[in-house]
């Protein structure tokens, strides 16, 4: 065991919780002011609820011993044996900092998918949702990537994310945008976001706790944790600005909106390849991230579905080409522990990243149709149209976030 | 007597009520308002779709005054009001019948 690396890793875990209220306040500020408390609330609540679906099975479905490559056995049930002597592999950190490391990405991931569905979902239907989802795709997924499973046995390269976090978080929210359907009056009515400075703030929480995640799965106090910690900055710098140029071509002025869902972009591009490329790559992974991702967010209107806050257009598309960069600008002298990718002589890589990002995209959007129709049946997934009117806070929770 | 209605810019409210106090108006009600004239209103842009936002703020301030009164009056929200560029506003003039001063009973321009 080795007491720096402890001490890093339970701040990174940290840092990535503070990214989930984080992202409570970005998609808060998007949404109009009868919707903020019931979108912050989606966050919120499964800071609660996943920790403790993680706790009792989560966790040994990700990590547990492998079973086929699908998913973990049932060894760390109720955190059975998960305590403080090291987990065999990860000999360097206590059993528990690894978990809990682990349980905050389980929570913000489903709180991304949140984004989809603003506006109009029922919060019994999207509890069941919730856990449902972390049980039978977020486990699986994650257990596939980083619990020994089948893709891991291929030798995808996902550093802290880009399958297990965003692209399965953004295929599901595809899922979720066309079985919902679109929230009463889009395309008729105007729906802008009641609070942009609210937004800025979420959005400069998650840069700031995405060091946490990215430089955090070095699982180490080590030069591979400052090669992810810069490769994660100088991305999103890049995307910020290229978001920003493309939208100030196409649109005659620079947003603030654009500049920071420029950074989230670029930080969502650089989670899979983080620990695996140098700093330079990482720039052209940031710029390239930034109008791509501009693009993924005008998609919604050439196709018709309503991702309210555009979970598709970064998460999907920057996870997208993130996974895909690794392969190519991936090398072994960042990480041995990884490959090389094209741009260094392996373009067997950039395959394997493409096989990945297809069983991730077809798998993670067809199970949540799957639960969805079983919650729809349960609970009911939308709200009525007069609560829809109403708006989520009244509705749902019966308080309304300003007495003005 | 005569029923002002101003509708102009919100930052020109200040200098309006300057004018008319110094031109001895006692009394004036004022509500934010919104709308559009031929101005029209502005565009919006968030991450990359536009919303034409037609409905702009506006103040709109209600004064009665003596029917002798009036034409000073309106000279006077004018010059304070006016910028030169579009959107500076409208000056509504009406005729009132009576007033009625509720805590006395007052009626007509000793109401006023």
């Amino acid at each position: 065991m080795n007491a720096a690396d402890t001490g890093f890793i339970l701040i990174c875990a940290a840092l990535v919780m503070f990214m989930t209220p984080g992202l409570a306040l970005f998609y808060g500020g998007m949404v109009r002011a009868k919707n903020v408390l019931g979108t912050v609330m989606h966050s919120m609540v499964i800071l609660g609820v996943v920790s403790i679906v993680w706790a009792v099975i989560g966790y040994t479905l990700s990590f547990g011993s492998d079973i086929g490559g699908l998913i973990g056995g049932m060894d760390f049930f109720g955190l059975n044996g998960v305590g403080v002597e090291p987990k065999a592999g990860v000999d360097n950190l206590p059993h528990l900092a690894f978990m809990i490391f682990q349980c905050m990405f389980a929570v913000i991931t489903p709180a991304l998918i949140t984004g989809a569905f603003a506006e109009r979902i029922k919060f019994t239907g999207f509890l069941l949702f919730t856990i449902l989802w972390v049980i039978f795709v977020y486990s699986p997924m994650c257990h596939w990537v980083w619990g020994g499973g089948w893709l891991a046995g291929l030798g995808a390269l996902d550093f802290a994310g880009g399958a297990v976090v965003h692209m399965s978080s953004a295929a599901s929210a595809l899922a979720c945008a066309i079985y919902l359907g679109k929230r009463s009056g889009y395309g008729k009515q105007p729906f802008m976001p009641h609070n942009l400075p609210l937004t800025v703030l979420g959005a400069a929480i998650l840069w700031f706790g995405w060091f946490g995640f990215n430089a955090g799965s070095a699982l180490a106090a080590n030069g591979l944790a400052a090669s992810a910690f810069t490769t994660t900055h100088m991305a999103a710098a890049a995307a910020a600005i290229g978001w920003m140029v493309v939208e100030w071509i196409h649109r005659g002025k620079p947003t603030t909106l654009g500049f920071v869902s420029g950074a989230v972009a670029g930080l969502v591009a650089i989670t899979p390849a983080a620990g695996f490329v140098t700093v330079m790559p990482a720039i052209v992974i940031g710029l390239l991230a930034g109008g791509i991702c501009y693009g993924g967010v005008l998609l919604k209107h050439l196709f018709g579905y309503d991702d309210s806050l555009d979970v598709v257009g970064i998460h999907g598309l920057g996870g997208t080409w993130g996974a895909l960069a690794t392969g190519l600008f991936a090398t072994k002298t960042v990480n041995e522990l990884g490959n090389n990718g094209l741009f260094f002589g392996n373009p067997g890589q950039l395959w394997i990243q493409f096989i990945s990002v297809v069983a991730t995209w077809a798998f993670c959007f067809v199970m949540t149709m799957i639960l969805l129709k079983v919650v729809d049946v349960v609970t009911g997934i939308r709200v009525s149209s007069e609560d829809e009117n109403k708006g989520l806070d009244v509705s749902q929770h019966s308080e309304v976030g300003y007495q003005l | 007597m005569k029923k002002i209605e101003v509708i102009t810019r919100p930052y020109k409210l200040d200098e309006v009520k300057e004018a008319l106090t110094t031109a001895g108006i006692k009394g004036m009600t004022v509500s934010e308002v919104k709308g559009f004239g031929r101005q029209r209103g502005h565009t919006e842009v968030y991450r990359g779709a536009e919303y034409q936002v037609d409905f702009v703020p506006k103040v709109k301030i209600e004064l009665v005054v003596e029917d002798a009164l009036a034409a000073e009056i309106i000279k006077t929200i004018q010059n304070a009001a006016r910028t030169g560029e579009v959107g500076d506003g409208k000056i509504f003039v009406s005729h009132i019948e009576d007033v009625v001063r509720i805590r006395t009973g007052e009626t007509g321009n000793a109401a006023v």
